[in-house]
């Protein structure tokens, strides 16, 4: 149990020591050489504890191949590799209601995702020092990368839903502070208001969801919560609140829109934050609950599953923003796992989780190498990029061949496994999300392939002159060393591999891809994006999803927030000082009695004789 | 042994500083260092009743003290600590001392806007905050009911002069609407605490809690005085409109007492007169003070989102905030009311660092108007900006920072609610608070991302944070983590007590 406290731990004293000692003692001076001494620093203490972590989690891999291991979830890839089971605690929280368990937990399916989180992690801090070289702010991105991958080890290794709640915040935190790490622009911090506000409106419904769970099963432990025997009425309303959360993070249909805008970060951050770790974590919850989730749960995150895939497919292959089109992209991978879950087989989400999360990262790391060299982000202002950038073109035409899902790359193996589980599915929706995944397998071939002849073929598009400088080595290596697992980590899979089901799928991908080709060749200038004919306005618009947000919650919501301010000053208050004018006006009238003119009180006097005496003689 | 020294000791420090500074000695030149060793002396003494304490029983009233003071009337001078206090008699002491090393460093500072607070009258704003520390911390100790008003009333002046003296422009009518109010609050709070004498015969809150002599129409009714008085106090919507402009007039001290501190003791009241000895009453009346505190999460989320300056943002955050902790106070489960108690704590935490934070923005840019405040603050003052983004984040509930666990636990609270209280009704409070939630993120982060991101519009640096302000800021920063990792220090104390004032088994 230490050790997956010293895993989650070490990234956490990174963060600290980076955002406080990185221009220790020399805080205040910010000389280019103060400055680059506390990047060099920083660079030291974000990078150093993630191959300790790794080591350790070697470690606890061997602990943990052997049992002893729960029964459940059979069959999964993960507790077939690794059925050890641990947990411990380190205290309780009295809150006076249900208490708290400050505990973790290990299992395979932990220890395998804590894996993937520490290399990306990894990969994307050693990018870093290149891709921000020269940046004064870099000491604290770093720490805040470092503290996200701590939150993220925080969630994966949480024994009690309450302490993954915490770290479930904390990455949306960082996800804010990253994405708007080049806050002079208004609109990157317009896009971390954005993600934050989105995320949390499905985090309160999440927070309900554990209550309900919590308070049914009497504790918030999730070995307790899974061990209890609650009411299917039960079970269903607090799944549902959960997948407000898990729609919230992993970018799912209704919730997604934040996601595209988040490209406003920094690409490192896309590429660990945005496409490998912290939006995976919705579908890793469900799969780490995934025994208490009912069938009508089930059901309707397939459908938001199936809607979303190929929605965001179709709005990926219109973008014209590099980073766009693999945002859309990770919407409907991400719907992919959730499709996998809805058809009771977390053991593929999971897989194509891990081998998703290392390709996508190996995109976006490929692709910040691009917009490094071009200076821009845009498909248009790219071009024949081939023959100047040899390393991102391989890794990237490896990425790309994942992500459609060609063999041997490790998204052939995931995203059959992910298919195979639709076509086998006992679910009721098994039609629609079979259907599905299907044509979106064959959009995922048109976009990708798209892209990647519009970035590498062609005519080579001018080079603004500031732009144009090579990148350094810190950003290659990762690029080199990811391609690694996006070759081999799917032989992984290979034994449960279906080759009629394989090759229907792969027909399908190619299918995509030659017509993209087709059409590029015949005319190489033009976006092949114009197969999309009438419909390309609303997908390069993502179906005007964010206008109607903006009419229905931003401005009524806006509107109300100038109302109250006026009913505030107005009404509420008014009272407030009406009572004091009142209470001046009244004393104007008692003052009347009291002006110190002897002959008003006289008459006063007598005229109240008068009364007293008329009253007793009539009475 | 009696160690009811320590408290008698905690009030009799700022009382003999403040009566000090009349020695003619000290005429229009005071010792700069005066009021801080005055406070750090009270701070010291608090520390030693948190080393005395006894942690395992803080269900009990320790440090004791039980004297005669009119006994014609049966009043009795009678003080005591226990879990519910001990957190926030540290916290007043912690608050009012970091506020004379706030000023100590303002005074040092060579010229600027600044130097009117400190160099105006420096006996008599001495003297104030001194007063102000008797009457806040005798509130706190305080175990008998009338004691409790006097102290609770000694705590209005020196605020009143505070605001009216060291205030801004509209300072006047600030105060004198604070006053008011807060007065009028206060005769309606001591009309309900003499039906409680009248009809129980005692003010010692300790038996009353104890034995509940009351009938239940008469709770009700004692519960609704009381409880309107608190509100005030509080405060709860609609009675807050007294609290932006005593907010935004008041300086930076002013403030961050006022929000740190004064707001607690109306909350305090709920959790030591009103629940504990009038609980039919509270049974009865606690949807409707549910109902109000959502209503004020909600509208107070709202008016912060479209306020135009920073220090009645803030004020108005505090509205939402006192709105979960009322909520927690309405749920009447040990959970509710432990977090009304640690949101109580760590709203104080929080909203004191922001106004320490609006007044050292205000203080340089010689305005709080986020329009003329323009954007950039990051560029312009690299730790004030952060500072304030770690303080904004703090105060919209990050789990992680104190903050988090006061909403949760009250959200919790309401999604169980005690005794017989309607389920669905408080289900519905809890889903409003849960938006309020999501609407308190939205104005923390729009604020920041209008003020602190973008480019400035002069890029003239202004001096960061000062070596004072550091030090004056740096243990709240401090507290809100460590109580944000470890909320069970701030439980461990308020738990025990709670299962005894609700009579769980």
């Amino acid at each position: 149990m230490t050790t997956a406290a010293t895993v989650v731990l070490l990234p956490f004293i990174g963060a600290v020591a980076g955002l406080l000692g990185s221009r220790w003692p020399r805080g205040r001076s910010r000389t280019e050489e103060n400055n680059a001494r506390a990047a060099r620093r920083a660079a030291w203490l974000a990078i150093v504890p993630l191959p300790v972590a790794l080591v350790l989690l070697g470690y606890l891999v061997w602990r943990t191949r052997v049992g002893p291991g729960l029964d459940w979830p059979p069959g999964t890839f993960y507790a077939d590799l690794l059925p050890g089971f641990r947990s411990g605690a380190w205290g309780v929280i009295e809150t006076g209601g249900v208490p708290i368990t400050v505990g973790l937990q290990i299992d395979g399916l932990s220890v395998l995702t804590a894996i993937l989180v520490c290399v990306v992690a990894l990969g994307v801090q050693v990018y870093s020092v290149g891709y921000l070289r020269g940046d004064p702010r870099y000491p604290s991105y770093a720490a805040f990368i470092s503290l996200f991958t701590s939150a993220m080890l925080l969630v994966v290794f949480a024994a009690d839903l309450l302490v993954l709640y915490v770290g479930w915040e904390l990455m949306g935190l960082c996800s804010y502070l990253l994405i708007g790490h080049w806050w002079e622009d208004r609109g990157n911090s317009r896009a971390a208001v954005k993600a934050f506000l989105v995320t949390r409106l499905g985090d309160v419904a999440f927070l309900f969801g554990i209550f309900t769970l919590g308070f049914a099963a009497g504790s918030f432990r999730i070995a307790d919560v899974l061990a209890a025997d609650l009411p299917e009425g039960t079970l269903v309303a607090a799944t549902l609140l959960l997948l407000g959360g898990v729609a919230g993070k992993s970018a799912q249909v209704p919730l997604h829109t934040w996601l595209p805008d988040a490209m406003a970060g920094p690409t490192p951050i896309s590429a660990l934050i945005h496409a490998a770790t912290m939006v995976a974590a919705g579908i890793f919850i469900v799969a780490r609950l995934f025994p208490i989730f009912p069938q009508p749960t089930l059901d309707v995150l397939g459908v938001l599953a199936a809607v979303g895939m190929l929605g965001a497919a179709l709005a990926a292959l219109a973008q014209d923003d590099l980073k766009r089109v693999l945002a859309y992209s990770t919407i409907s991978q991400l719907a992919y796992m959730a499709a996998a879950l809805a058809a009771g087989s977390p053991g593929a989400a999971i897989f194509h989780l891990m081998s998703h999360g290392a390709f996508k990262a190996l995109l976006f790391l490929c692709a910040g190498a691009v917009i490094h060299h071009v200076g821009s982000n845009l498909l248009s202002h790219m071009g024949g990029l081939r023959r100047v950038l040899p390393i991102p073109f391989w890794t990237m035409t490896i990425g790309f061949a994942a992500l459609v899902g060609l063999p041997p790359t490790s998204g052939f193996f995931s995203k059959d496994g992910v298919l195979l589980a639709l076509e086998h599915s006992a679910s009721p929706i098994r039609l629609l999300l079979y259907g599905s995944a299907l044509i979106t397998v064959g959009v995922t071939g048109a976009y990708a392939t798209r892209a990647w002849l519009r970035g590498f073929f062609g005519e080579q598009a001018p080079l603004e002159p500031a732009h144009g400088h090579a990148a350094p080595p810190t950003m290659l290596w990762p690029l080199v060393v990811l391609t690694v697992p996006t070759l081999l980590f799917g032989f992984l899979g290979a034994g449960d591999l279906a080759l009629g089901s394989a090759a229907v799928t792969l027909v399908v991908g190619l299918l995509g891809v030659a017509i993209v080709l087709a059409a590029w060749r015949a005319a190489p200038a033009a976006d092949p994006a114009r197969l999309l004919g009438p419909f390309r306005a609303p997908c390069e618009e993502a179906f005007y999803l964010d206008r109607v947000y903006d009419r229905l919650v931003t401005r009524p919501t806006m509107a109300l927030a100038l109302l109250v301010v006026r009913t505030d000053t107005s009404v509420v208050d008014g009272a407030v000082r009406g009572s004091g004018q009142l209470t001046l006006r009244l004393s104007r009238l008692v003052k009347l009695a009291q002006q110190g003119n002897a002959q008003l009180y006289v008459t006063g006097l007598l005229a109240g004789v008068l009364l007293i005496v008329v009253g007793a003689v009539v009475l | 042994m009696n160690s009811g020294w320590v408290l008698v000791a905690l009030l009799a420090v700022p009382l003999a500083g403040a009566a000090g500074l009349l020695a003619p000695a000290f005429a229009g030149r005071v010792p700069r260092l005066y009021g801080l060793v005055v406070s750090g002396l009270a701070l010291g003494l608090a520390a030693v009743a948190l080393a005395l304490f006894d942690f395992s029983a803080p269900q009990r009233v320790q440090f004791e003290t039980d004297l005669a003071w009119i006994p014609g009337l049966d009043l009795r001078f009678h003080l005591g600590l226990d879990g519910i206090s001990l957190p926030l008699v540290v916290l007043t002491t912690l608050l009012v001392f970091l506020c004379f090393v706030y000023l100590a460093g303002r005074s040092a500072a060579p010229d600027g806007p600044g130097v009117r607070l400190a160099g105006l009258r420096p006996r008599a704003l001495v003297f104030t905050l001194l007063v102000l520390e008797l009457g806040m911390v005798g509130t706190f100790v305080a175990l008998d009911l009338l004691l409790f008003f006097v102290f609770f009333e000694v705590v209005l002046i020196p605020m009143y002069f505070l605001i009216a003296i060291w205030g801004g422009a509209e300072r006047r009518a600030a105060a004198v609407k604070f006053i008011l109010y807060t007065l009028l609050g206060s005769a309606v709070l001591l009309l309900g605490l003499l039906l409680i004498w009248s009809q129980a015969g005692t003010l010692d809150m300790v038996a009353l809690a104890a034995a509940h002599p009351m009938t239940r129409s008469a709770q009700v009714l004692a519960f609704l005085a009381v409880g309107i008085g608190l509100a005030v106090k509080t405060p709860m919507w609609p009675l807050h409109t007294w609290l932006p402009d005593a907010h935004t007039e008041a300086p930076t001290v002013g403030s961050v007492l006022l929000a740190g501190v004064l707001l607690k003791m109306g909350t305090y009241g709920f959790a030591r007169i009103a629940i504990p000895i009038l609980p039919e009453g509270a049974a009865v009346v606690a949807p409707w003070l549910g109902a109000f505190a959502v209503v004020g999460i909600v509208y107070g989320a709202l008016a912060c989102l479209a306020q135009r300056d920073l220090k009645r943002m803030i004020a108005y955050s505090s509205v939402g905030h006192m709105g979960f902790v009322l909520l927690g106070f309405a749920t009447l489960t040990p959970v509710g009311l432990n977090a009304a108690l640690f949101g109580n704590v760590a709203h104080g935490l929080i909203t004191g660092l922001l106004f320490f934070l609006a007044g050292a923005i205000k203080e340089r840019y010689g305005t709080a108007d986020l329009t003329e405040l323009g954007g950039g603050l990051l560029t312009r003052l690299p730790y004030v900006g952060s500072l304030l983004t770690f303080a904004c984040v703090a105060s919209l509930g990050l789990p992680g920072l104190a903050g988090f666990w006061g909403e949760m636990l009250a959200l919790q609270g309401a999604f169980a609610p005690g005794g017989e209280l309607s389920r669905p009704l408080y289900l519905t409070f809890m889903t409003v608070a849960g938006l309020g939630a999501v609407l308190t993120a939205a104005y923390f982060l729009v604020m920041l991302s209008r003020v602190t991101h973008g480019v400035a519009a002069e890029p003239v640096r202004f001096a960061d944070v000062r070596r004072a302000e550091l030090v004056a800021w740096v243990p709240l920063v401090g507290l809100t983590v460590l109580f944000g990792l470890w909320p069970g220090g701030l439980l461990g104390l308020t738990d025990p007590v709670v299962q005894v004032v609700l009579g769980v088994p």
